[in-house]
């Protein structure tokens, strides 16, 4: 029989929980790496035993875990205990946790304006290959993007993204994070990549060029509102039948593209606010979308106390709240840009986790809404596998 | 034998029960003491020191003999109680954050 296993990330660990198809009773694993900061986890979608981690620690740093039997047990992909670190040659070996900018990085803008360096600090987003269990990418603060073609051993930056103008990027409040990576099914050299606070970026060729995909995007707090670069796009989401119809929450405003991003429009409608972190497409309905309407930049909770979601049916502009098995009354958490997922079971599920320590299912495209967890930590991230 | 103190998480992560005992040829340094761990723990390598400038993480501090040695030079010999292993190296996460 199908079933789905959620993968959530928390600010003090990991937890996976499982369910058969009817998506009612949850079974709760964890916390594994207990302690650690999870920014993400996502499984391989052609190997779902196949999990990446991304564990990380303002103390010791960032940490790749894999797992191969699909969460159970877990493993950095380096060099074993024990093992010679060097080749016979003397060469390092396998450094899983090794993200090093490709030649001398420069800078970035810092929040006043002067120049910064590139610093690395974590990982925020693991974007497993579509075709590769062992090919993976890393979106990395501060933002750039590495890749690994070993299962996680050794990871190496494409540079080609910081030619992007780079040098005028800024970080947003919670640091200059690469968190969005789109890997385009129907064109493996096509990526589409997302910022804050620099933008949305696309590149046609693998990776080794990049450019800004902003027009059309149109941002208050920035000196040049139409600017090329500088805006703070808080996620991106795609369906894999129609990867260049693009739905994004930005900072404020909720935009479209039908065009791979050439050119986006406002599809905010009748939003309560269009302030909001994360956005997802239902799995079989490429013109269903959901996002989670937040108060504002400075109110960091639902408006009036209220978890709702909203689905529009329509692609945008015009939609609907969804709030049964949702409270509705003195809620004031957060639901971060990595923390939505759907899965592909038909009738399709819609995940959410919020700082709470929540998670929320609805088996039913968000139709009606189950806790599977309320007292973790603060949730970073959710993801779902729809297993066979 | 040196003997290395580690901090719970790490400890974890190398998947060791038990504090370290380390051979360290001398001089026993801060750094030679992290070079020998990280080359029987590779997956401490970064987690205490930047992996290419080897600057120690900022939330890290070094003790031994009741001082705190973070700041001193990593390549300064450590007091001959560490050295003999009398004393152990400590790798301390700083007290910070909530």
């Amino acid at each position: 029989m199908s079933g789905v296993r959620v993968l959530i990330g928390t600010r003090k660990g990991a937890f996976t929980a499982t369910s058969d198809g009817k998506r009612q009773r949850w079974e709760i694993s964890g916390p594994h790496f207990g302690g650690w900061e999870i920014y993400h986890m996502k499984g391989s979608a052609v190997d779902p035993n196949r999990i990446y981690a991304s564990q990380s620690s303002s103390w010791f740093g960032q940490i790749i875990q894999r797992s191969s039997d699909g969460g159970k047990t877990w493993e950095q992909p380096g060099t074993k205990p024990g093992e010679p670190t060097t080749t016979p040659e003397g060469m390092p070996k396998a450094e899983s946790n090794k993200f090093v900018y490709e030649g001398n990085p420069g800078t970035h803008m810092w929040y006043d304006g002067t120049p910064h360096p590139w610093e690395f600090k974590r990982v925020w987003h693991l974007e497993p290959s579509l075709t590769d269990p062992d090919t993976v990418y890393a979106g990395v603060e501060d933002a750039a993007i590495f890749k690994t073609t070993d299962g996680g051993k050794n990871w190496k930056e494409l540079p080609g993204l910081r030619g992007a103008h780079g040098p005028k990027w800024q970080p947003g409040a919670g640091g200059m994070c690469l968190h969005t990576i789109l890997l385009d099914p129907k064109n493996p050299n096509r990526i589409f990549i997302a910022i804050s606070a620099a933008g949305a970026f696309r590149t046609d060729d693998g990776g080794v060029t990049w450019k800004p995909i902003n027009r059309g995007l149109r941002s208050q707090y920035i000196p040049d509102p139409d600017a090329e670069v500088g805006h703070c796009v808080h996620r991106i989401a795609a369906h894999p039948s129609r990867p260049d119809t693009l739905f994004m929450q930005k900072h404020w405003d909720v935009m479209r593209s039908d065009n791979a991003g050439d050119l986006w429009h406002e599809v905010s409608g009748n939003l309560p606010t269009d302030f909001g972190f994360p956005i997802d497409v239902h799995a079989h309905e490429p013109e269903t979308i959901y996002v989670v309407p937040i108060k504002s930049d400075g109110e960091h909770y639902p408006p009036e106390g209220k978890l709702r979601v909203y689905r529009s049916r329509a692609g945008g502009n015009e939609w609907e709240p969804l709030t049964k098995g949702l409270p509705q009354k003195d809620c004031y958490v957060n639901v971060l840009r990595d923390a939505m997922a759907v899965d592909r079971l038909d009738d399709c599920g819609i995940y959410f986790g919020t700082t709470g320590g929540q998670v929320y299912c609805s088996p039913d495209g968000g139709d009606n809404w189950n806790a599977i967890a309320r007292d973790l930590p603060a949730v970073v991230s959710v993801e779902v596998q729809t297993l066979a | 034998m040196i003997h290395v103190i580690l901090p719970a998480h790490l400890r974890t992560l190398a998947n060791l029960e038990r504090d370290v005992q380390l051979e360290v040829a001398a001089p026993v340094t801060p750094t030679a003491i992290l070079d020998a761990l990280e080359a029987r723990y590779p997956m401490l390598r970064g987690t205490i020191r930047d992996q290419v400038t080897k600057q120690r993480r900022p939330l890290v501090r070094y003790f031994a003999c009741e001082e705190d040695l973070s700041h001193e030079s990593p390549d300064r010999p450590l007091p001959e109680k560490v050295a003999t292993g009398a004393e152990p190296f400590f790798i301390v996460g700083a007290i910070a954050g909530g």
